[in-house]
């Protein structure tokens, strides 16, 4: 795989969200992920993006969103920033923990953890930088299993 | 593939066959108003067909969960019907398969309300 690296500017739309899912599906798939991980790689695209343009720019006009997807030789590197106020790790809840199943917002981040290899969260007064990084997996390693 | 919905009665059971995406924005508010109104109309034994649903994200999640408590603080009860793979796989995940009532055919289904 050729190391090569693309990214957009995007405005903070909900057809921003399709976009970029549409973009990572098809780069993903570009690379040769099976199946699965291509589903694991553009929801995580997808929730991420949905979080950028929701929480961070609040659906702002004036605030942009950017997306670049980094091709290294044993990964996909995905990098959303967005222009908002930064989140506050320490306030979102475990989704999982008994008293928070039956709320109905909340999941976005422990899906994209679910389904990625790593996943970096840096909050700043300026925005927010999330990392989305995919290892390939050889032929022999198969579709990675969903991980907590 | 933008979401539809198409409402049928069987037994007593109002069937609502979706099919398409459930995800943040159309998809999303369709299912909401679409259970709100039947609900609205005193049709509480709702069971959702998702046979075609192909694709659903955390919104889309916090709509089932939506419907299934609404339905059930209004006295009625929200069932779910064959789930796809890909949505079968989040619920587990997401620990929330045991919290609805998923079934795999639709006569028990529709046997199984009280």
């Amino acid at each position: 795989m050729a190391e090569q690296r693309v990214s957009y500017t995007l405005d903070s739309t909900l057809e921003t969200v399709d976009s970029a899912e549409e973009k990572a599906t098809n780069i993903a798939t570009e690379l040769g992920f099976g199946e699965d991980e291509v589903m694991q790689i553009s929801m995580a695209v997808r929730e991420g993006t949905v979080n950028a343009v929701l929480h961070g720019n609040a659906y702002d006009p004036h605030k942009k969103v950017t997306l670049a997807f980094e091709r290294k030789s044993e990964e996909l590197v995905i990098t959303i920033r967005d222009q908002g106020k930064g989140l506050d790790l320490s306030k979102i809840p475990n989704p999982l923990a008994p008293e928070n199943l039956l709320k109905t917002s909340g999941r976005g981040i422990f899906l994209m953890r679910s389904f990625m290899d790593v996943v970096e969260i840096r909050p700043s007064k300026t925005g927010t930088e999330l990392k989305l990084i995919k290892h390939v997996h050889g032929p022999s390693a198969g579709g990675k299993e969903a991980s907590q | 593939m933008s979401m539809k919905i198409s409402s049928r009665q069987v037994d007593g059971v109002t069937i609502m066959d979706c099919s398409g995406r459930i995800t943040l924005g159309e998809g999303s508010v369709m299912l909401r108003d679409g259970v709100r109104e039947l609900l609205a109309k005193g049709q509480k034994k709702i069971v959702l067909n998702l046979a075609d649903v192909n694709y659903i994200d955390s919104s889309g999640i916090g709509e089932l969960v939506s419907a299934f408590t609404t339905a059930k603080n209004q006295g009625g009860e929200l069932k779910l019907l064959n789930l796809t793979k890909k949505v079968h796989d989040l619920l587990q995940i997401t620990k929330l398969y045991t919290v609805f009532d998923v079934k795999e055919d639709e006569a028990a289904a529709v046997k199984a309300f009280k």
